[in-house]
């Protein structure tokens, strides 16, 4: 075990390194700090927006709006190897969704959603709310089935 | 993933809540429960976002290397006009007949053209010179109705247009003080569909509506033939109002292989030549600039260190038939650094090697040292050496020699002829005739090729500086720099260009001083960009405006679009893959001593690199391309599993297949050349020459018996001819895990053009 942390520890690098790289326009080892929690994301972590918020914090080279690789990659590496922001199981999605439908309809009215997505916790912006209700909502019914919602969120190449 | 204790725990102290709470959770339930919702929402959208920007950089990747491409087709066309002055009997003219007319006096008399017959069966706009609003009304409506133009109107029509540009300066001025407002289009592409879209949102072509169109007007779309003519003919009906730049694309060369050339064929089989002779002459004709107010110059591609706007106004723009054919002498001074393929968003300042990691880890030294002795397409000799760095501003030269093919690595060059570098006898490409004409001063003649090239060719960069396009092989990557001197020089406030497919249909660049605008919606893919247009009035503040043409009407979520532009985008990577199958394998191979079919990822990612060439995030497409063993390695073989040839030929040996599939659209667009009565057949006799001569340009070393073979496996009638469209055939891959897509795809694509003459 000992010997693999090593290795571990240069694939996390590789890893980041790849991810960070995607958005690396210039080719100078800088990103937009706006691409940030899309990397973030794509390297598996669930952060919550306070979280990002943070991160970025530390990382940011003093409001250039970019962010270096040399400060990415340490901090990045610390949030893989403690798990920082670990992933949100099926499960735990699916509850939250019965929480949010109080009657137990199994659906959710496009209205309710938006209340809650946009007026609660971390509220969405208009545009995050439009795609929720595009990609979500059963054009018959008009309402969001719960199964559905969280099959189709599933989808989507891993390993 | 993830912690498995931390989120048990979790879920079961949301069991217990829920519990307690029955029907009315707290509000502080409610809130934990939205915020978890839209963490897995937002995450859920970054990976979509991501797989976005990746697709985008593998289309844009594939497109560039495809230019590139063309630039070794048109090398390879100069070799046979240089080397083989017999192509079974032809002679030069067959080739030179499609590339260099000479001029046909009979062309040039508008007389003939009236001449030619209109059936009565005939439905479509019977234009009238000079044109009125309801022959330009005519000629949409007959477009929308997917008709076609006659052969007679669109030669009158080109004609006319033609006479009409010879009399318009390079660069055009334009005021606003007349009209409210100007609108500005860029790359089109034989989209008429986007268009049509721009004329029902902005208006029609008037004298309150004027138009810039910048460039690209054809090529890649399917209705290249149908834009042009609406755009001439709206020149013609309004010339003070209706104003076109020249593109890269209004290049005979480039509509080779682009497929302007194939739609004019294919939809005018009697007088298609006419046409191309035609087109060829007007686009050559057309403006290179526009300036508005003074203020605000408009190119297709953008401008170098060399640009001086004075000087471009003075050339005989027309001389430029094709930037693809070179003035003789800059093949000397191509040195053979510029092979070295940079990155397109590695633009370093200097032009230097770029000490970023990124390219010490691709090793291109090593290969590029090796291909050096081996192919003969440059000089040894440093001594006219034109390095890399290019800062400097006299010695940035406008073309790069064209990448080497891969498949040269490997093998040394069988004994093709040198290319003679005969500096006296200059052959004059870009006059109508083929004579051999002693050049006033070759370096001045030179020059004013490069003026048009860089504005035509050129993409700003971030950095500073100006270094070759080696991405594309022709023009300047720009620096804001380069813009701020330019703008300052002649008193210019902003710089407004296309040449490059955005998401958004635009893009701003050089704080602001440069503006990137792209009017071919989904350019790519179903999805892929918006297309845009600007608005510019007398305060010259440009205001956008955004579109994307659907074909279907329901609207598309950006999940399914990103998944079909995806798909797409990984079926031409894998062909791409497929395409280099030998090479890959051989670097494979190198790292995995003991066949076990495996090797790291890191691996894997640098062999891909090293022979595509791409600059793609390899390791972020891994999962996509290719499967991990247990152990987390690469089984590298994988990635060819779900791909194969259409036809097997059982003559054909593997590394021959491979070599034409790479080059299959070269192979088409030299049979096309030589297929003069476009019947589709060529002589066996034909087609042995023709690929022996491509092949040793190439240096590909395939022996005569094994052409023999595929010639002779290939005439399934036993006549003596070959259809060349089944030859093609055989050589496009087949996805076989995606049948249904491919077959929707191959209907899009291979539509069949009804015939206009």
């Amino acid at each position: 075990m000992a010997e693999s942390s090593h290795n571990d520890l240069s694939e996390i690098h590789k890893k980041i390194k790849a991810a960070f790289e995607v958005f690396d326009y210039q080719a100078n080892n800088t990103v937009d700090v706006r691409e940030i929690d899309t990397i973030i994301y794509s390297l598996g972590c669930f952060p919550t927006q306070a979280d990002i918020h943070c991160f970025i914090g530390q990382v940011e080279e003093d409001h250039t709006g970019y962010i270096h690789l040399d400060r990415f990659l340490p901090a990045m590496s610390k949030v893989l190897l403690e798990n920082k922001f670990p992933p949100i199981s099926e499960d735990v999605l699916l509850q939250a969704f019965e929480v949010l439908d109080k009657e137990n309809k199994g659906y959710l009215e496009p209205e309710e959603l938006t209340k809650y997505m946009t007026q609660e916790g971390e509220p969405f912006s208009q545009e995050e709310m439009d795609e929720m209700l595009t990609a979500h909502t059963d054009p018959e019914k008009n309402c969001i089935f719960c199964k559905d919602f969280i099959d189709k969120l599933n989808l989507e190449p891993d390993k | 993933m993830g912690c498995g204790s931390s989120v048990a725990t979790e879920t079961q102290e949301k069991k217990v809540e829920i519990d307690e709470t029955v029907k009315t959770p707290s509000p502080a339930l409610t809130m934990k429960a939205a915020v978890l919702i839209q963490r897995w929402y937002r995450r859920y959208m970054a990976r979509l976002e991501m797989r976005r920007r990746y697709t985008w950089n593998i289309f844009q990747s594939i497109e560039y290397a495809g230019e590139q491409d063309q630039l070794q087709l048109s090398s390879f066309f100069s070799f046979m006009l240089d080397n083989f002055t017999q192509l079974n009997g032809n002679g030069p003219d067959l080739i030179s007949q499609l590339l260099d007319p000479v001029v046909d006096p009979w062309l040039d008399k508008e007389t003939c053209y009236s001449l030619i017959q209109v059936p009565q069966s005939y439905t479509g706009p019977r234009l009238s010179f000079p044109l009125s609003v309801s022959d330009t009304n005519a000629l949409l409506s007959a477009f929308k109705e997917q008709q076609i133009l006659h052969a007679r109107y669109v030669l009158l029509l080109l004609y006319e247009t033609k006479k009409l540009l010879k009399q318009m300066p390079n660069i055009i001025h334009v005021s606003t003080s007349y009209t409210k407002e100007i609108t500005i289009c860029g790359d089109l592409h034989g989209r008429l569909d986007d268009l049509l879209l721009i004329f029902y949102k902005n208006g029609l072509p008037s004298a309150e509506t004027p138009y810039v169109f910048n460039g690209d007007f054809v090529d890649r779309g399917k209705k290249s033939v149908e834009v042009a003519i609406l755009l001439f003919a709206y020149l013609l009906l309004y010339p003070d109002y209706m104003h076109l730049n020249r593109g890269n694309h209004e290049d005979h060369i480039m509509n080779l292989r682009y497929g302007f050339t194939k739609e004019v064929m294919q939809k005018y089989k009697t007088h298609g030549r006419e046409i191309l002779q035609l087109f060829q002459d007007v686009f050559s004709l057309l403006p290179v600039a526009t300036v508005i107010d003074g203020k605000v110059l408009i190119v297709h591609g953008g401008i170098s260190d060399q640009t001086d706007l004075d000087f471009l106004s003075s050339i005989e723009r027309h001389k430029v038939k094709s930037a693809l054919r070179f003035p003789r002498r800059s093949l000397e001074q191509l040195d053979i650094s510029q092979y070295c393929r940079q990155a397109k968003r590695m633009r370093s300042t200097d032009g230097s090697r770029p000490s970023s990691s990124r390219t010490h880890s691709r090793n291109q030294r090593t290969p590029n040292q090796s291909r050096k002795r081996q192919c003969g397409l440059s000089r040894q000799d440093s001594a006219a050496s034109t390095s890399s760095s290019s800062s400097s501003s006299s010695s940035s030269s406008s073309l790069c020699s064209p990448r080497t093919p891969s498949c040269l690595s490997p093998r040394p060059c069988s004994s093709s002829p040198r290319m003679p570098y005969s500096v006296n006898v200059l052959q004059v490409p870009f006059l109508d005739s083929l004579s051999s004409v002693p050049l006033p001063s070759p370096p001045h003649h030179e020059q004013e090729w490069k003026q048009i090239v860089d504005i035509l060719w050129s993409d700003p960069k971030p950095q500073d500086g100006c270094s070759p396009n080696t991405f594309r092989g022709g023009g300047c990557y720009f620096g804001p720099d380069i813009t701020q001197r330019l703008l300052l020089q002649h008193g210019l406030q902003l710089l407004i260009r296309s040449h490059e497919c955005k998401q958004e249909g635009y893009e701003l660049c050089h704080s602001g001083q440069v503006i990137t605008i792209f009017s071919a919606s989904n350019y790519y893919e179903e999805g892929s960009n918006r297309g845009a247009y600007i608005k510019l009035g007398r305060e010259l503040v440009p205001r956008f405006y955004q579109y994307q043409v659907s074909r279907t009407t329901r609207k598309l979520t950006l999940t399914q679009r990103v998944r079909a532009a995806e798909g797409s985008a990984l079926r031409a990577l894998k062909e791409k893959l497929f395409a280099h199958r030998s090479e890959l394998m051989a670097g494979f191979q190198q790292y995995d001593q003991n066949y076990t079919g495996r090797v790291s990822v890191s691996e894997w990612a640098q062999v891909l690199e090293s022979v595509l060439r791409l600059d793609l995030p390899w390791r972020t497409l891994r999962p996509l391309l290719v499967r991990l063993a247990p152990d987390a390695s690469v089984q590298y073989q994988s990635c060819f599993e779900d791909m194969g040839p259409g036809i097997s030929l059982p003559q054909v040996t593997p590394n021959l297949a491979e070599t034409l599939f790479r080059y299959r659209t070269d192979i088409e667009i030299i049979f096309n050349i030589i297929d003069k009565d476009h019947s589709g057949l060529i002589s066996i006799e034909e087609f042995r020459h023709t690929w022996r001569l491509f092949s040793a340009h190439l240096g590909v070393a395939i022996d005569d018996s094994a052409i023999d073979d595929l010639a002779r496996s290939i005439d399934f009638n036993k006549d003596g001819s070959i259809d060349f469209t089944e030859f093609l055939e055989a050589f496009r891959v087949v996805h076989k895990l995606d049948t249904k897509d491919q077959q929707y795809n191959e209907k899009r694509n291979g539509e069949k053009y009804s015939c206009g003459d």
